[in-house]
């Protein structure tokens, strides 16, 4: 199979701090990538690179085989890559299918906003995720966490993406609406879609994902099928960069050197 | 069971908010509408029947249109987590520009002189709007700092363009903006054509939400709606029609800054609810980042809302100097808190993201309401001030109950 989405050798560097060196990454059509590693890993910055929220200092993204340059979030959006953050980046005072086309409205001939027709589709994509869903009269502030997380999921889905970017997709969730997100994403790999999710929970990560990817003070550490792996070796590969046949990761700092 | 005993424990005020919300109606504005209607009521009784006569009413409208007219736009900067303190002195700028432009650079009295003039008063306007807008976009300064420099900045302008002189007289046909009136037949056919567009786009809409087999709003509601604001709207025109031109049977009908402040309201409210500029400034208000992640040009957002009340300012400026038919370096002073006061009054929250264009115009009728009838009631400009500021901060508790409540 070939990846849609190949990330090689980026580089970040915020003032004298590198946040990522030397991470790569593939993502493949239907199949769920698991980022994982400690807070200030690197995980989301590298990813930010992918949505087009930052820009990168080096290294090379190609989407389809073909190189591109991310340099904005609507780029991405062009490409089929929609993110959808931690904090959902929901605008609270405003209703659902304004937030699902917040920034792509769609318009009338005339230039002016077509509420209907975004209502309509709102409706529509709406059913595809959550049927029970009926609150769209109301400020999303108004709505559950889940309720709200199926808002930003079809905001990408809304827009055909090929490859959506999960940021902690169960953090702030009950076991219910947790329980819920894992039925939308599997419900999006059934679609196709090459789906990364930035995670902390070890059981969501080997739940969901068809690979794992580990990163520890930027840098890449060990990427395989999550069957090659279990919860233990990972946590020590997060934890001391110690990759299963005891050795350490290329340019990882350990506590030996030290 | 459990919906059962909700609707049983719920209080009245939850119980005709849910029958509002079923014929989508606003409760907020109904209840503005209500305090406006028994503060009329009070000061026309207590002033034996002044307040309300034609002659008053038509006055109060004109006095309200120039803060009624920055509050409409003053409700999206502040919706978009911002505030303008500058519209004052900008205005009281504007127009001694604007006066320096007719008579000392344009011939006096020329054919063409009035609306070059008020054309280049509100490019002037925009642009000093927009580079406050772009200070604080571009730059990171709070927008309170930034027109708090504008405050000071555009009165020392004013006052170095003319030595502090007051510019007058200015051109006739210009000072018809700010005085003039179009007549009884005009009014009527003004009013028309409003009713006439409110019942296009009300049927537009309902046919078009029913194409989409979404639920509208019963028939009856929709008919009992279009009458009462018919109604309102030839009251309206009636009203104006009855004050008569001194010595004379020909009522003056809509005073021109009124018909300005019409038709600005009306640009204003299509901006906010149709565009997607509005539906940025309000995005925007409720979470910066979301706007920003969402890929929209946050940084122009500010700068064009700061361009537009720039713009508006300049038609104020119009409209306060045509009225005097002269430019005082002293025109807007305390403006700016004025068209604030309308705004919050009006339902716009300081924290953003909330407020309507609708509520703000009610907001500024209401201030000036108050202001206009304490006046006719003899009542000192000391205490005035003092009973002004505590309806503010009342109208804010207001705000801050209702909010909590609705949660």
């Amino acid at each position: 199979m070939t990846p849609i989405v190949e990330m090689k050798n980026i580089y970040k560097r915020f003032g004298g701090i590198h946040a990522v060196e030397d991470m790569s990454l593939d993502l493949f059509p239907g199949k769920v990538v698991g980022l994982v590693g400690h807070n200030g890993a690197g995980k989301s910055t590298f990813i930010k690179m992918l949505s087009g929220a930052y820009t990168l200092d080096s290294g090379q993204i190609r989407v389809d085989g073909k190189d591109v340059h991310i340099g904005n979030p609507i780029v991405a959006k062009e490409l089929g890559i929609e993110t959808i953050y931690q904090t959902l980046a929901l605008a609270d005072n405003l209703d659902t299918s304004a937030n699902i086309f917040f920034g792509r409205e769609i318009k009338t001939a005339w230039g002016a906003l077509d509420e209907p027709a975004m209502e309509h589709a709102a409706i529509e994509v709406m059913k595809r995720l959550n049927p029970q869903f009926v609150k769209f009269h109301d400020p999303v502030s108004n709505l559950s966490g889940g309720q709200r997380q199926s808002v930003a999921i079809a905001r990408a889905l809304q827009f055909n993406a090929r490859i959506i970017i999960m940021d902690e997709p169960t953090a702030a969730l009950g076991p219910h609406e947790t329980q819920m997100v894992t039925d939308l994403i599997r419900a999006l790999k059934r679609e196709g879609i090459a789906i990364v999710m930035i995670s902390h929970d070890l059981h969501d990560v080997f739940d969901l994902s068809d690979r794992i990817s580990v990163m520890k003070n930027g840098r890449h550490v060990w990427t395989g099928p999550v069957e090659d792996t279990n919860k233990d070796e990972v946590l020590q590969m997060v934890i001391l960069g110690k990759l299963p046949d005891g050795s350490y990761a290329p340019g990882i700092i350990t506590s030996e050197d030290a | 069971m459990a919906q059962i005993a909700d609707a049983r424990t719920a209080g009245v005020g939850e119980r005709i908010r849910t029958l509002a919300n079923s014929f989508q109606l606003d409760t907020r504005l109904l209840a503005m509408i209500g305090a406006v209607a028994v503060i009329w009521l009070f000061f026309d009784i207590s002033s034996g029947g002044i307040f309300l006569s034609p002659r008053n009413l038509w006055n109060l409208s004109v006095q309200a249109s120039v803060t009624a007219l920055l509050a409409t736009a003053m409700v999206l900067i502040i919706v978009s987590r911002n505030i303008d303190l500058s519209v004052g002195s900008l205005l009281a700028f504007l127009g001694i520009f604007g006066g320096y432009v007719q008579t000392e650079v344009l011939p006096l009295e020329g054919t063409h002189t009035w609306w070059i003039s008020i054309v280049v008063m509100i490019g002037a306007g925009a642009v000093a709007g927009a580079v406050h807008g772009w200070l604080i976009a571009r730059f990171a300064i709070p927008a309170f700092v930034v027109t708090l420099g504008g405050l000071m900045f555009w009165r020392g302008a004013g006052w170095l363009f003319t030595q502090g002189r007051t510019v007058t007289p200015l051109d006739t046909t210009y000072s018809f903006f700010g005085g003039g009136s179009i007549g009884e037949t005009l009014s009527w056919i003004v009013g028309a054509v409003g009713f006439v567009l409110l019942l296009a786009i009300t049927f537009w809409k309902r046919r078009r939400r029913k194409s989409l087999d979404f639920q509208v709003k019963p028939m009856a509601m929709e008919i009992a709606i279009l009458v009462a604001v018919g109604g309102l709207i030839a009251a309206f025109v009636w009203t104006m029609n009855s004050y008569n031109f001194p010595r004379s049977d020909a009522g003056r009908g809509i005073p021109v800054p009124v018909l300005i402040l019409i038709v600005v309201s009306c640009f204003m409210i299509y901006i906010t609810n149709m565009t997607s500029f509005g539906r940025y400034i309000y995005g925007y208000g409720g979470n910066p980042e979301a706007a920003e992640l969402a890929g929209v040009n946050t940084r122009l957002v500010v700068i064009l809302s700061f361009a537009l009340i720039g713009g508006l300012t300049a038609i104020g400026a119009v409209i306060s100097t045509a009225r005097l038919d002269a430019a005082p370096l002293s025109i807007g002073q305390l403006l700016e808190l004025q068209v604030i006061a309308a705004a919050v009054i009006g339902g716009t929250s300081l924290s953003g993201g909330v407020g309507t264009i609708l509520g703000a115009l009610i907001g500024a009728v209401l201030m000036m309401s108050l202001q206009n009838g304490m006046v006719l009631l003899g009542v000192q400009s000391a205490p005035q001030q003092m009973i002004m500021a505590c309806v503010l901060i009342f109208a804010v508790w207001f705000d801050v109950i209702y909010q909590r409540r609705r949660k």
